[in-house]
C-alpha cells in the first residue's frame, strides 16, 4: 500500500535539494522530505551563496533566484578591544554577470530552489520528521515518518539531515561529535533602510559586501565571526567551536551580544531593528570528522556528511556539489539496477576526487592548530593591533626606528623563538 | 440614488427581553452623527414581544423607532431577521446603519449587505462622519491590529458598519425624551424558514469571566515563557482578579480563547487593568484602553502601552511581579482581613 | 454527500510587520499560510465525510501562488480543489468577493450538487467574517456562523444538528442542508495528516479557473468595481498622553503602586477583620 519512489532525500537544504532537483532532471521518481515548515526555515548559514555550484545546476540563476547583492568587496578584520586591522577586496567585475557571490536570506532562497526541484518533478513534503531509515537484510529501503501510515519506500535513500545527522548515526556511519568538530553559530537579521547600508559600507546600488571578522569578535576564542550586507538587512553572527564555549562558560547570545556592541562594530548596527534570531550547528571538524558516505541503498550529503571548510566558511556550495555528484550515482545505479553500497560508491570517488575533499583535506589540521594554540587569537591579533597603531601613529620617530621597535615588543613578550614556531605552524595549516 | 437615502439607524439586539448594551452604545454613537447630518435617529428592533422595550430606545436617544414583533422572530435566526431587516431598509431608505459587532449583528449585517448590495465595515472602532459630503468613516484596527484604516462607502447606501462593544459611550436615559415608535407588520410564516432553534444554553462562567470582571490581570509575551506566566495566574489569584492576556500569549496556548484582551477577542472596561509584560499593540489597546485605571509593567520604556497607561512601571515583571505578589499577600495576611472591590 | 470548503491564503499576521514610515505591510518576513480558521473547516469536512462518506471539494480565490492553501487543504483530506484566479477579481471587498466565490460554487454544483459549503469564522488578515454570509446569500441558503460543533448530518431527511456560539453560551439549531457554516477553532483539533495525504497533495494541482470559465458573470460586480468599500486612509491612533511613570528601583517601585491602589477606595476596597 505504502507507495516506492526512486529516491527519497531527506532534508531540503542545500545539498538535499541539489540531489533531489538533479534526480528529478534525471527523470527519477523522486520524494524530497523536509521537517521545517518550508525548506529555509529551520536553516542558518552566514548567507554568502557562492556562484560556481549553483550555476552548474541552474545557469544564469542570478536572473531569477531571490538574491539580496551581488558581493564586490570582501573584508576581513582582525579585531582587537578598541582597534581593527583590515584588509580586503573590493572589485566592480564582480558586480557583473558571471558575478562572483552573493548574499542571501536562506528563508526565501531555500524556498526558490526546492521549488525549482518540484518544478523538475520531484514531490516536496513540508513539516514531516524522518524518524528512522528502514533497513531489511542490511540494506536502506526507506524512511519511517512521524506521520500516520508513515512509511515510505526507495531504491536509494539520501541522508541530508543536517550536522547533527541522527540517520547516519542510527546507520553507525557516524559517532557522536566531538566539541571541537562543531561550531555553535549564533545569527541575526537586522533591519536597516537600504540608503543606510549603502553609506555606512560605501556601496552603490545593489552592491554587497561581506566582513569575516577574526580576533575579539569571539572574545579570543576559536571561531570567527561575520557581518554581510542584504537589501534592506544586515546578516551578523558569529561561530565558536563548542569545546571553547564550554571552556570559556560562554553562551552562545553573550558572544552575538558583545560583538554587536563592539565599539568597532556598533556603528554598522546603529538604529537597526532586528527582525530574526537563528541558532544552528555547524560542523566544523573537517576533513578528519568525514563519515562513511555510502552504504547499500544510503548516501550521505551535505553537513550530513560534514562537508565544510571551516577556515574558508564555505558550506552551502560544498553541499550543493556532493548533493549533485550523488544524484549522478544514483543515475548511474539505476542503470545497472544496483543499489549496493559498491555500485554507489561511485559517488564516495567523486566526492573524494573533488575540490571538496581536496580542499578538506588541505585544511585538515588548520582548526585543530588554532584550537589547540589559542594564542593566534588571544595573543597574535592585539600583536598585531598594537603594532598597527604604533606604525601609523605620527609622533617623530622614524618608520624603521618603528619597524625595529614592534619587532622588539613581539619577540619580548613571546620569545623570538616561540614566534618563529607559531608562524611556521600556522603557515602548514593554511597554506 | 444617494439623495433618497437619509437618517442614521441602529439595529437594537434584544437577547432575554433586554436591550444589549452594544445597542445603547450605538445610540450614543448614532446620536452624534444624526446631529452633524441634522437627520433623525432610528433604532431598529425585531423579536416576539419587544415593544414595550421601545420607549427603553428613545429614552437612550432615538427619534423613532421601528418595531417589528411576530413570533417566528422569537430567536435569532439569519433568515428571519435579514428578511425583517431588508423589507425595512427598502422602505425606509436609511444613510447609515449601524450594528454591534456581537455574533448575532454580525451575522445579520453581512447578510443584509449582501442583500442590500452595499458596502459593510466589520469591528468599527472609530466612527464619524464628513456632513458635508454625508459620508461615514468607520475605522478598525488592520493588519493584525496595529495600524488604524478609515473604510469609506461612496457609492452605495445605506453605508454599513458593525461596531465593537464598549468602545461607544451611551447616553445617560432621559425618560423625558419623546420619540415615534412606528410597529411594522410583517409576512413571515414558520413553515419557510429552514433553521430552527431547539435550545438555548446559557453558560454562566462564560460571562461571568472577562467581560464582567472587576480587576484583570492581563500578561503578555514578555512574561518570557509559560512558566513565566504563571505569575500573572499567580497575582490574580492574590487579589481574586481574572486573567486575560494579548492574541500572542492566546496563539501560544498559554491561554484560552476566551480569555483573549483585544479587536479579536474580548473588550474590557474592568476598574483596574494591569498590563504586565504587553508591549500595547493597537489591536490589544482597542479591547482595553478604556479601562477606568490601568496599570502597565514593561522592559522596554518605548512601549506604545505607556501612554495608555495611568501608572507605569519600566522594568522587568519577572522581578516586580514576585514583590508585588507578596505584598498583597502580607496585606491580607497581617491585617486578618479580606479584599473586595466596589 | 458533497461538502466544499471555501479557504483563503493569507499573510501570518502573528510574524507580518508594518513599515511604520509607509504603513504598509512588511511582506517580507510574512509566509503565506492556510487561514487558520479554514484549516478547522477543512478538518471538520473529513470529520463528516468519516460518518456521511462522499467527496470534499475546496474552493479558494487569490493569485496563482493560493494553489498552495488547497495542496495544505488535501493533507488534512480534502479530495480536490479550485482556484479562481484572475485581475479581475483582484481588489475585491467581501461583497465582491462573495459574489465571485459564489459563482464558482455555482460552476461545481453543476458538476456535482453541493449538500454543505464551510467556511472559517473568518480570515485572520481581514477579521470580517462577512464572506461566509455573503455566499449563502448568494446561493439561497441559509447561513449558519459562528458553530462550534456539528451534532448530526442526516443526508436522507436533509437535516444538519449544530452548536452555535453565543455571547453568553450556545444554541442548539436544526437547518435544512444544503446550508452554509461558518466554524470556530473549537469545533475541532487539527489532525496530524496521515504520510499518504502528504504524498497526495504534493501531487495534487488544483483546477485553475480565470473569469471567463465561470458562467453568467456581471463583470461589474467583481474585484475594485464590484467593491462598494474602500481605504479612505490610514493611520496610527491618536497617541495618548500616558500617565504617570513610577520610577526608582524595583522595591520603590512596587511601593508606591501599593499607595497608589490602597488608595483608590473608590476601586479597591480593602476590609480589614479590625476595621
Amino acid at each position: 500500500m505504502s507507495e516506492k519512489f526512486d529516491v527519497i532525500v531527506v532534508g531540503a537544504g542545500p545539498a538535499g535539494t541539489s540531489c533531489a532537483f538533479n534526480c528529478a532532471k534525471n527523470g527519477l521518481k523522486t520524494l524530497l522530505i523536509e521537517r521545517g515548515e518550508y525548506p529555509g526555515s529551520k536553516n542558518v548559514m552566514g548567507g554568502v551563496l557562492y556562484r560556481k555550484q549553483m550555476e552548474d545546476i541552474i545557469p544564469e540563476f542570478w536572473k531569477e533566484a531571490p538574491l539580496e547583492r551581488p558581493v564586490v568587496e570582501q573584508r576581513f578584520w582582525m579585531m582587537d578591544k578598541e582597534s581593527v586591522v583590515q584588509f580586503g577586496y573590493k572589485g566592480l567585475e564582480w558586480a557583473e554577470e558571471p558575478y562572483n557571490n552573493f548574499t542571501v536570506l536562506r528563508a526565501q532562497f531555500d524556498q526558490w530552489f526546492a521549488k525549482k526541484a518540484v518544478d523538475q518533478g520531484a514531490l516536496l513534503i513540508n513539516e514531516t520528521v524522518v524518524t528512522e531509515c528502514i533497513v531489511e537484510n542490511g540494506k536502506v529501503v526507506g524512511v519511517r515518518t512521524d506521520r500516520p501510515d508513515g512509511e515510505v519506500f526507495a531504491d536509494v535513500v539520501v541522508l541530508a539531515d543536517g550536522v547533527n545527522s541522527l540517520l547516519s548515526k542510527q546507520l553507525g556511519f557516524h559517532r557522536e561529535f566531538r566539541p571541537d568538530e562543531v561550531a555553535l553559530t549564533v545569527m541575526e537579521v537586522i533591519n536597516l533602510p537600504k540608503e543606510k547600508i549603502n553609506d555606512r559600507f560605501n556601496l552603490e546600488g545593489n552592491h554587497g559586501t561581506t566582513i569575516e571578522i577574526f580576533g575579539d569578535s569571539t572574545q579570543g576564542n576559536l571561531g570567527t565571526a561575520f557581518l554581510y550586507t542584504n537589501k534592506e538587512s544586515l546578516n551578523i553572527g558569529v561561530g565558536t567551536t563548542l569545546s571553547s564555549m564550554i571552556k570559556a562558560k560562554l553562551k552562545p547570545y553573550e558572544l552575538l551580544d558583545y560583538l554587536k556592541k563592539h565599539p568597532m562594530v556598533r556603528p554598522y548596527l546603529e538604529g537597526g531593528e532586528s527582525a530574526e534570531y537563528l541558532a544552528h550547528l555547524i560542523p566544523e571538524g573537517g576533513f578528519h570528522s568525514v563519515p562513511r558516505v555510502a552504504g547499500n541503498g544510503v548516501l550521505v550529503v551535505g553537513d550530513a556528511a560534514q562537508l565544510v571548510n571551516a577556515i574558508h566558511r564555505e558550506g552551502s556550495n560544498m553541499a550543493m556539489a556532493s548533493g549533485q555528484m550523488a544524484a549522478e550515482a544514483i543515475v548511474e545505479a539505476q542503470k545497472d539496477g544496483d543499489f549496493s553500497e559498491r555500485s554507489l560508491n561511485r559517488y564516495k570517488e567523486a566526492l573524494f576526487g573533488s575540490f571538496i575533499i581536496k580542499d578538506l583535506e588541505k585544511y585538515k589540521d588548520a582548526a585543530h592548530t588554532f584550537e589547540t594554540y589559542p594564542q593566534y587569537f588571544k595573543e597574535y591579533l592585539p600583536m598585531m593591533n598594537k603594532a598597527m597603531s604604533k606604525f601609523f601613529t605620527v609622533d617623530g620617530t622614524s618608520k624603521r626606528e618603528k619597524q625595529k621597535e614592534i619587532m622588539r615588543s613581539v619577540t619580548a613578550e613571546k620569545g623570538s623563538f616561540k614566534v618563529m614556531q607559531d608562524i611556521y605552524r600556522a603557515w602548514k595549516a593554511v597554506k | 440614488m444617494q439623495e433618497e437615502n437619509q437618517g442614521v439607524w441602529v439595529f437594537i439586539e434584544v437577547n432575554d427581553g433586554k436591550i444589549e448594551g452594544v445597542s445603547l452604545e450605538l445610540l450614543g454613537a448614532g446620536r452624534r452623527l444624526a446631529d452633524k447630518l441634522k437627520v433623525p435617529l432610528s433604532g431598529v428592533m425585531l423579536g416576539e414581544g419587544v415593544l414595550p422595550l421601545a420607549n427603553d430606545v428613545i429614552y437612550a436617544g432615538a427619534d423613532q423607532v421601528y418595531v417589528v414583533d411576530h413570533p417566528v422572530l422569537k430567536d435569532y435566526r439569519t433568515e428571519s431577521f435579514m428578511k425583517g431587516v431588508c423589507i425595512l431598509a427598502e422602505k425606509y431608505k436609511p444613510e447609515i446603519f449601524l450594528y454591534g459587532a456581537t455574533p448575532n449583528g454580525k451575522d445579520l449585517a453581512s447578510a443584509v449587505a449582501t442583500d442590500l448590495s452595499t458596502g459593510l465595515t466589520a469591528d468599527t472602532t472609530m466612527l464619524d462622519v464628513d456632513a458635508e459630503k454625508r459620508l461615514l468613516e468607520a475605522s478598525r484596527p488592520a493588519f493584525g491590529g496595529n495600524i488604524m484604516a478609515t473604510i469609506l462607502c461612496k457609492q452605495h447606501r445605506p453605508q454599513m458598519a458593525t461596531v465593537r462593544p464598549k468602545v461607544m459611550k451611551a447616553i445617560e436615559p432621559d425618560r423625558d425624551r419623546k420619540g415615534i415608535i412606528i410597529e411594522e407588520e410583517l409576512e413571515l410564516k414558520e413553515e419557510d424558514m429552514r433553521t430552527k432553534v431547539l435550545q438555548i444554553v446559557k453558560d454562566v462562567t462564560k460571562k461571568a469571566s472577562l467581560a464582567e470582571a472587576h480587576v484583570i490581570v492581563a500578561g503578555g509575551k514578555g512574561m518570557g515563557d509559560i512558566q513565566g506566566f504563571q505569575l500573572i495566574h499567580e497575582l490574580a489569584e492574590v487579589i481574586g482578579a481574572s486573567v486575560g492576556g494579548t492574541r500572542d500569549v492566546v496563539e501560544a496556548g498559554w491561554l484560552k480563547h476566551e480569555q483573549q484582551v483585544g479587536q479579536t477577542g474580548e473588550t474590557v472596561t474592568p476598574k483596574i487593568y494591569f498590563a504586565i509584560g504587553i508591549s500595547g499593540a493597537i489591536q490589544h489597546v482597542e479591547g482595553m484602553k478604556n479601562s477606568e485605571l490601568i496599570i502597565a509593567i514593561n522592559k522596554d520604556p518605548n512601549a506604545p502601552i505607556f501612554d495608555v497607561a495611568t501608572y507605569g512601571i519600566v522594568g522587568d515583571a519577572l522581578e516586580i511581579v514576585p514583590k508585588l505578589i507578596k505584598q498583597f499577600q502580607e496585606l491580607s495576611i497581617e491585617k486578618g482581613g479580606e479584599m473586595s472591590y466596589v | 454527500m458533497h461538502i466544499v470548503v471555501c479557504v483563503k491564503q493569507v499573510p501570518d499576521t502573528k510574524i507580518i510587520k508594518i513599515n511604520p514610515k509607509t504603513n504598509t505591510l512588511d511582506r517580507r518576513s510574512a509566509p503565506a499560510i492556510l487561514n487558520p480558521y479554514d484549516a478547522h473547516a477543512v478538518q471538520e469536512a473529513v470529520k463528516i465525510r468519516e460518518k456521511t462518506g462522499g467527496t470534499i471539494s475546496v474552493l479558494s480565490m487569490g493569485p496563482p501562488q493560493a494553489v498552495a492553501v488547497i495542496k495544505k487543504s488535501v493533507e488534512i483530506g480534502a479530495d480536490q480543489g479550485y482556484l479562481i484566479s484572475d485581475r479581475a477579481f483582484a481588489g475585491a471587498d467581501t461583497l465582491a468577493t462573495s459574489y465571485a466565490l459564489a459563482k464558482a460554487l455555482e460552476k461545481i454544483s453543476r458538476q456535482q450538487p453541493i449538500d454543505l459549503v464551510l467556511c472559517g469564522k473568518h480570515a485572520i488578515d481581514g477579521d470580517t467574517g462577512q464572506v461566509g454570509p455573503g455566499i449563502a446569500r448568494r446561493l439561497d441558503i441559509p447561513p449558519i456562523t459562528n458553530v462550534i460543533e456539528v451534532s448530526e448530518v442526516n443526508k436522507e431527511d436533509k437535516k444538519v444538528l449544530l452548536k452555535r456560539k453565543q455571547i453568553d453560551g450556545y444554541e442548539v439549531l436544526q437547518s435544512q442542508l444544503p446550508c452554509l457554516l461558518t466554524v470556530e477553532k473549537e469545533i475541532n483539533a487539527i489532525e496530524y495528516a496521515p504520510m499518504p495525504n502528504m504524498i497526495k497533495a504534493a501531487r495534487y494541482e488544483p483546477v485553475i479557473w480565470s473569469v471567463n470559465d465561470l458562467a453568467d458573470v456581471d463583470k461589474t460586480q467583481l474585484g475594485l468595481k464590484g467593491s462598494p468599500t474602500i481605504v479612505g486612509k490610514m493611520f496610527s491612533p491618536p497617541k495618548l498622553e500616558g500617565g504617570k511613570r513610577l520610577e526608582g528601583n524595583p522595591d520603590s517601585q512596587v511601593e508606591q503602586l501599593m499607595e497608589i491602589l490602597l488608595e483608590r477606595k473608590d476601586l479597591l476596597k480593602v476590609n480589614t477583620a479590625n476595621s
